[in-house]
């Protein structure tokens, strides 16, 4: 089942895969087992003349740890994937390493805007740069990206970084990914947005350190 | 009139009404209403499964004329009627396609799963279950049904209206469903929110009912844990949907005004905030899911002692559960928003209340297993629907541990996993629990039985059908597969995930047409079926102690009650049943 997972690129992808497999295998068991159980008992106890049911109203405490026991192994387990699942998320949306590159993409209907600060680094300059549709980064850095929208919510989602962030008009929000492995992957609108809705969507370029520098000197050959 | 005093006194029995109007129409008799809201939710059932399989030829064959389409002529299709103006030649454009899937998932869950779990369900057995003549409040329920029927027809105007029907989710988060221009749909948009709003205040009605008539309106004998699963249950859900709607109800006139009016509640431009509506929204819509969740959930309840021959396992404990899933249900709403912006500082608390939740519903689901234990099994139809609510709930709660983690929904939100969650949950409350109740009730209701040969096709079918939908649906979310688009092949990485949904999408019409083996038994059974005696599967509850279907007044004599609703089998009887209104005269188990 979870070989339909898209490749994973980014430093953080793999601890959510890590986390889906967890869960996979714990349910996994569980579902093994009620199942095996079901199946025994419905095969076991089918009607057969002359035979009565045992009368079992499991009221007592001594009956009813058939359940509760097999409730607090449940409990366990989920205490457990909290446990795990708190460090990834912390790592993933509460704790931002510091920014390599810093960018802001705005949902709009029905696209993405991308825009550069450019060499001076600041945003709302004359070197600014816009792209439609096209997020460049480079491998192993850190790119912090500011999210907006200009009029409805839309929802950055970057499959192959186990990435997605609801953008949303009148508020800005950061997330961070440092993707790990050179190439071109899609950047799609998980969000509802409008008739045009399944046409939003644009690239994610992640170029080795010369390619990203090559790219760099394209867009601001002045600098 | 065997009872003189307390407060079955107010209700004495006065024969039916005569006219075909008063009896059938504007009735008052809980049966009848129970009936209404059935007719309502199988009309609804229909057009939500039409909008679905439109889904499902859109995803398999983007862009493709549907079948059949074909057979209309062209000059039809050059002209303006409103299935020419909807599919473009035969084919689904993607704002015809947005308005197909919120309102498969608008009508699925407040159209067809409400009015049949809660309206159907509750109002045709609480008054028999607890021993009652009716309803407390007999007006005010067939107000209920008839605001409903108001609300059923405004949601159909919606699709005819100018710009069509709502386009925006059946969440309809703003400022998508705030701002006409955004959506391109203007009163489509108006009539649902008019339409949705009166949905409410119709089970609002129906469930001040159902409290009233189970606090007030028991047979004597009749304590608490005496009840049924069945009331319990439909009480519970009752109390969870009154607490949570108020906010929403709220809500959707603030949309509503934002959108009529000029105010700006949750438009970011005129200093709204839309985040306000998921919170509004989503502190109604999870508890929401449980409204609908557990009365299914207590179909199986009822019906596995029955063919096990043996005690509910646990009654007490269900009930326990239930109110702890209850509780809980009301502080996990945001585990909806983890992606949405909201601070991520509130995704783990919540993403813990989330997960805890699986705790109540396993020992519920543990507790049924238990009842099978040792039991004498048998495999009627409804028995097979009980099962098949077990079997697919479980799968449905153990896929919601995926969306429940909050880092691991980072990826999975919005995903077709979701789709697939949330299909094995509430399609196995309404649909496999509907079908349970249906076939279960349906001599008390009609007088007749179904055919049990039909049935267990139906059910075999539907079961593998429904798997082969549903499961595969799984892998595609995991490839990525967003909901709500409308065209998966425009994107490249989704390519390789088309035969899927091709398959899935076959699936989905395979379990369709099953569906016509259930419409064929229901209308031929209706008529032609076996006639049914009072208590064909000899069960225990107060209902089948009274004729099937019940007289206008529901009891000739009420009944007293000397035990809970679940003896099976029990020491000491040479039945291996003890209905609740039977005394024990002499023998070792009079006094137990």
């Amino acid at each position: 089942m979870l070989r339909w997972l898209p490749e994973s690129v980014s430093t953080f992808s793999g601890d959510i895969d890590a986390l889906i497999r967890l869960i996979y295998y714990t349910v996994g068991a569980w579902f093994v087992l009620t199942f095996a159980v079901i199946l025994i008992f419905l095969v076991r106890y089918r009607y057969r003349p002359g035979r009565r049911a045992v009368y079992l109203p499991g009221n007592t405490l001594a009956q009813s740890a058939w359940v509760l026991v097999p409730g607090l192994v449940v409990l366990l387990l989920d205490i457990g994937i909290d446990i795990y699942g708190e460090r990834v998320w912390e790592a993933v949306k509460l704790h931002q390493p510091p920014a390599a590159v810093q960018v802001r993409v705005t949902g709009k209907q029905f696209a993405w805007e991308v825009l550069y600060p450019g060499p001076d680094g600041r945003f709302g300059t004359a070197d600014d740069r816009q792209l439609n549709g096209e997020l460049h980064v480079p491998v192993h850095q850190v790119v912090h990206v500011t999210l907006g929208a200009e009029d409805v919510i839309h929802s950055f989602f970057l499959p192959h970084l186990r990435l997605k962030q609801d953008a949303l008009p009148g508020r800005q929000l950061t997330v961070w990914f440092e993707a790990t492995v050179p190439g071109t992957y899609p950047l799609v609108c998980a969000e509802l947005c409008g008739t045009g809705h399944t046409g939003m969507f644009g690239r994610l370029i992640v170029h080795t350190p010369e390619d990203y520098q090559a790219w760099v000197k394209a867009q601001w050959p002045s600098s | 009139m065997s009872e003189t005093s307390g407060p079955q006194a107010a209700h004495a029995v006065h024969p039916a009404p005569q006219g075909f109007v008063r009896r059938y129409l504007f009735s008052t008799d809980h049966k009848v209403i129970a009936k209404q809201y059935l007719a309502i939710a199988l009309f609804w059932a229909v057009v939500g499964g039409l909008s679905a399989f439109l889904i499902r030829w859109q995803l398999a064959w983007p862009g493709e004329p549907v079948i059949g389409s074909g057979l209309l002529p062209e000059a039809f299709w050059d002209g303006d009627s409103w299935l020419a103006q909807s599919l473009q030649y035969g084919s689904i454009p993607a704002e015809f396609y947005n308005k197909l899937f919120t309102m498969h998932g608008t009508i699925m869950v407040f159209f067809v799963a409400m009015p049949l779990l809660l309206g159907a369900l509750g109002n045709f057995l609480i008054p028999l279950m607890v021993g009652a003549r009716d309803m407390a409040f007999p007006r005010l329920n067939m107000l209920s049904v008839w605001t409903l029927a108001v609300a059923s027809v405004i949601l159909l105007i919606s699709f005819f209206v100018p710009g069509g029907a709502a386009a925006s989710g059946w969440t309809a988060y703003p400022p998508l469903s705030a701002v006409p221009e955004l959506s391109e749909v203007n009163w489509g948009q108006n009539l649902w929110l008019i339409a949705v709003a009166l949905e409410f205040a119709s089970f609002l009605m129906g469930g001040i009912n159902f409290l009233t008539t189970t606090v007030n309106l028991r047979a004597p004998g009749l304590s608490l844990f005496r009840l049924p699963i069945m009331v319990w249950f439909q009480c519970i859900a009752a109390v969870l949907f009154m607490l949570s709607v108020g906010p929403l109800i709220a809500g959707a006139v603030m949309l509503l005004l934002d959108r009529l009016a000029g105010t700006s509640f949750f438009i970011p431009s005129g200093g709204g905030e839309p985040l306000l509506w998921q919170h509004l929204f989503w502190f109604f819509g999870h508890p929401e899911v449980y409204v609908i969740m557990i009365p299914g959930m207590a179909a199986a309840l009822e019906i596995l002692p029955v063919f096990s021959r043996k005690p509910l396992f646990g009654y007490r404990l269900i009930v326990y559960a239930t109110f702890a899933a209850g509780f809980l249900s009301f502080i996990v709403w945001a585990h909806h928003m983890f992606q949405s912006g909201m601070d991520p500082r509130l995704a783990m608390p919540f993403s813990i209340t989330t997960i805890l939740i699986s705790v109540p519903f396993a020992l519920m689901v543990f507790a049924m297993i238990a009842t099978l234990w040792g039991g004498v099994i048998r495999f009627p139809t409804p028995m097979l629907f009980a099962l098949g609510v077990l079997g697919v709930f479980i799968m449905g709660g153990l896929s919601g541990i995926f969306n429940g983690s909050a880092p691991a929904d980072i990826y999975i939100h919005d995903t077709y996993f979701v789709v697939a969650h949330f299909h094995y949950t509430l399609f196995a409350a309404t649909f496999f629990g509907g079908f349970a109740a249906i076939y279960y009730w349906f001599p008390k209701m009609f007088g007749r039985m179904l055919n049990d040969t039909l049935g267990k096709i139906h059910f075999w079918w539907t079961f593998i059908a429904f798997n082969a939908t549903f499961l595969p649906m799984h892998l595609v979310g995991l490839g990525g597969m967003m909901r709500r688009i409308a065209n998966p092949l425009n994107y490249d990485f989704l390519q390789p995930l088309q035969p899927l949904n091709v398959w899935i999408s076959i699936s989905a019409f395979v379990l369709m047409l099953g569906q016509l083996v259930f419409v064929v038994n229901f209308f031929w059974s209706l008529v032609a079926g076996r006639r049914a005696e009072a208590n064909p599967w000899q069960a225990n509850t107060l209902e089948w102690s009274t004729a099937s279907p019940p007289p206008h007044h529901n009891f000739d004599t009420i009944p007293t009650v000397y035990r809970g609703p679940y003896e099976y089998s029990p020491p000491g009887v040479a039945e291996d049943w003890l209905p609740q209104h039977r005394p024990l005269v002499g023998g070792p188990a009079a006094t137990a």
